[in-house]
């Protein structure tokens, strides 16, 4: 009875912070500027399907890529189990489902089998990183928090699953010795194997043992579920509404800017009245392109908390290959972690408050952002359909267009194009001479 | 070397004609001495199948895909609204064009801006000549020569063209070679973005050598690509590694120009 009043306590406690941290999450995501990606839908749901659901993107890289599935599918299904779990948590009964006879029999061993498939990827993800040192898990952007938030999350699964299965050993153990409230369910096919560890254990220690790990397995669900949203393992969640909302257009096609085109059509307008006093603006005036987190999209914000460091983008990336300061990775990164900074100042002083602080500098340099040929590498590896250049452009935008900030060569480019129609100084008029000349 | 008919629209307006297509040159293909020879070439195989085409020439201008791409959004909107001022004035329907940055930016970006054409890359418009009949290519000089093709980023991942210019090197009786990194996957040349007109930011090693490099493992007799700027980058590349004796790069309409001996 005390241990139903101290599970449902804990249940509600752990359901209830991490609405709030989901409810933090989706305010911090909608600070960022309006972006209408309502069209589409039937493709965008099967976009959803192939990339998010069926993990297409993923097995690009097979050894990484088939792991993974492994691992999503067994926590997506070993949560059936959790379901058992919870209900039996509540009720104080054991094996709740029990009564569905060979049926409960054949799900928990696919439980079990898929749980040491789950432990196994693990340990050998684990080794990727730790002992064969993969090398985009190992980028400057990766050390401190990413590399602990990777580590744990593997560490984690794996306990999890050890804890499931050892559960079930010392549960047939009490079956075996007849132990009451033990339910004859039978041996399972995986911890049948550790059930003799146990042969010499009195029943007590056995419902010591069992009941620990029990309340360990959930208590660690419980915490893991609330680690999410401090987590690059967020993208579970996230990785659905990320690709549901993915840029559908040709992957060349850079946004036109709609301020921009007001401006520009206003001044191609023969009927415009050049002294017209210009429109009281209505609202913030707003700038061109983004200096900070607020100035990006709300997709492009999402993007940042779905991102998941796998560094795909960064290992593909020609700057970054090169030697080059620009890692796409870190620019989700910077992006999240400022965003995360933004919000957190608003819930302490209020939605208008400003630390004096911006995305651009503060965590992005300008040579970062230079650095980038804009070759769209890293949006095509992004398993989850994360926008990276779409940021760097906005940045760039800032740079050119608030601060007329760029290197010296691209401001002979501009002069160049603007006087004479081409990046390099040659005339208009000499356009056509290709034709006379071998 | 007979004379290039190159017909521009001014020409054709005043006779009162209208081509079937545009020949979009673009700047590199107008100034740069080594795309011009592309320019030139495409204009042979235009010339020779008898194509009713037109050019802008003085009346051409930047499409401003440098200026998007390096941040000046107004630069680039001011240059491709009075570009679309042009071609809609002359009815234009369909473009052809020789650099992929320029397709990029007529094809995707110039329709939000009143801009419509049907623009396609000169890969496809000499694929279409091919498959129609009014084109025929034999390997000739290429017979047997291993060929790799370098995707422009905004050709192939920035408009999913891959096919076209595989189909015209295997017109050629070529060997068609691929590098590790190809089509999707393919490495940048690292002159997009605009880095073509500036240093590249401080790093271990130019993404053109990097990219060079990759070619030559693979031992290919020709680099061929579809881009005035990949051009640049893989040519520079290819003299630095001091390959230029055995190894060269050609665009796909060089190609089949110089198969066709124009």
């Amino acid at each position: 009875m005390i241990s139903s009043i101290v599970f449902v306590v804990l249940l509600l406690g752990a359901s209830f912070l991490f609405a709030k941290n989901v409810k933090t999450i989706i305010r911090n995501i909608k600070l960022g500027k309006d972006l209408d990606r309502s069209d589409r839908k039937s493709e965008r749901f099967s976009l959803m399907a192939k990339v998010a659901l069926g993990q297409s993107k993923m097995v690009v890289r097979p050894v990484a890529g088939l792991l993974h599935i492994v691992v999503y599918v067994g926590f997506i299904i070993i949560n059936i189990e959790v379901l058992e779990i919870v209900l039996d948590g509540i009720t104080g009964k054991h094996r709740l489902f029990a009564p569905l006879g060979s049926l409960y029999v054949g799900l928990i061993s696919i439980f079990e089998f898929l749980a040491l498939a789950v432990l196994v990827s693990c340990a050998i993800f684990l080794i990727r990183r730790n002992v064969l040192r993969i090398k985009r898990f190992h980028h400057k952007e990766m050390t401190s928090w990413p590399k602990s938030d990777a580590n744990l999350i593997l560490i984690t699964e794996i306990l999890l699953m050890g804890a499931f299965l050892l559960m079930n050993a010392a549960d047939t153990q009490l079956q075996n010795l007849g132990a009451e409230h033990y339910t004859q369910v039978g041996t399972f096919p995986v911890s049948g194997v550790f059930v003799k560890m146990f042969s010499a254990t009195s029943v007590g220690t056995l419902v010591i043992i069992e009941r620990g790990l029990w309340w360990f397995h959930i208590i660690g669900i419980f915490a893991f579920l609330n680690y999410l949203p401090y987590s690059k393992h967020f993208h579970i969640l996230l990785a659905f509404p990320n690709v549901f909302y993915s840029k559908l257009t040709p992957k060349g096609e850079l946004d036109n800017m709609a301020a921009v085109k007001k401006e520009v059509e206003l001044m191609f307008d023969p009927n415009a009245d050049p002294y017209a006093a210009p429109a009281e603006p209505v609202g913030e005036p707003q700038r061109f392109g983004a200096k900070d987190v607020k100035d990006l999209t709300w997709k492009q914000l999402m993007d940042s908390y779905t991102c998941t460091e796998c560094g795909r983008c960064s290992d593909v990336c020609p700057a970054n290959t090169t030697g080059k300061a620009l890692s796409p990775r870190k620019i989700m990164m910077d992006t999240r972690d400022r965003l995360t900074e933004v919000g957190k100042g608003i819930d302490k002083n209020g939605p208008d408050y400003d630390d004096g602080k911006s995305l651009l500098r503060d965590y992005i340099t300008e040579e970062e952002l230079l650095a980038c040929t804009s070759c769209n590498a890293c949006t095509e590896a992004c398993p989850v359909n994360n926008d990276p250049l779409s940021v760097i452009v906005d940045l760039r935008r800032y740079l050119i267009m608030e601060e007329s900030k760029a290197p010296a060569e691209w401001t002979g480019v501009f002069t160049n194009i603007e006087n004479n129609g081409a990046p390099w100084q040659f005339a208009q008029a000499d356009r056509l001479n290709w034709k006379n000349e071998e | 070397m007979s004379e290039l008919k190159v017909p521009t629209m001014a020409e054709l307006m005043a006779s009162g004609q209208q081509p079937d297509v545009l020949f979009w040159v673009g700047c590199a293909g107008s100034f740069d001495d080594r795309a011009k020879k592309i320019t030139r070439a495409f204009v042979k195989i235009l010339n020779h199948v008898g194509v009713n085409f037109a050019v802008l020439g003085t009346e051409e201008s930047c499409t401003g895909d440098p200026a998007k791409r390096a941040g000046n959004e107004f630069l680039f909107q001011m240059q491709a609204m009075g570009n679309i001022q042009v071609l809609n004035a002359y009815e234009i329907k369909k473009i052809v064009t020789t650099c992929p940055h320029c397709f990029n930016t007529l094809k995707n970006e110039y329709p939000e801006l009143g801009g419509n054409y049907e623009v396609i890359h000169h890969s496809e418009l000499i694929q279409q000549l091919i498959n129609d009949g009014k084109l025929t290519v034999e390997g000739g000089v290429f017979k047997g020569k291993k060929i790799t093709f370098h995707d422009p980023c905004y050709l192939g991942r920035g408009n999913n063209i891959y096919e076209a210019p595989r189909e015209l090197i295997e017109k050629l009786d070529a060997e068609l070679v691929e590098m590790k990194r190809c089509k999707s996957k393919g490495l940048c040349c690292g002159a997009g973005g605009a880095q073509m007109f500036k240093e590249a930011e401080k790093g271990n090693k130019e993404v053109n050598i990097e990219r060079t490099e990759e070619a030559l493992e693979i031992e290919p007799d020709i680099i061929a690509t579809g881009c005035p700027f990949c051009m640049t980058m893989m040519t520079d590349g290819v003299k630095l590694k001091e390959k230029e004796q055995d190894v060269k790069v050609f665009d796909l309409a060089e190609l089949i120009a110089k198969a066709n001996d124009l």
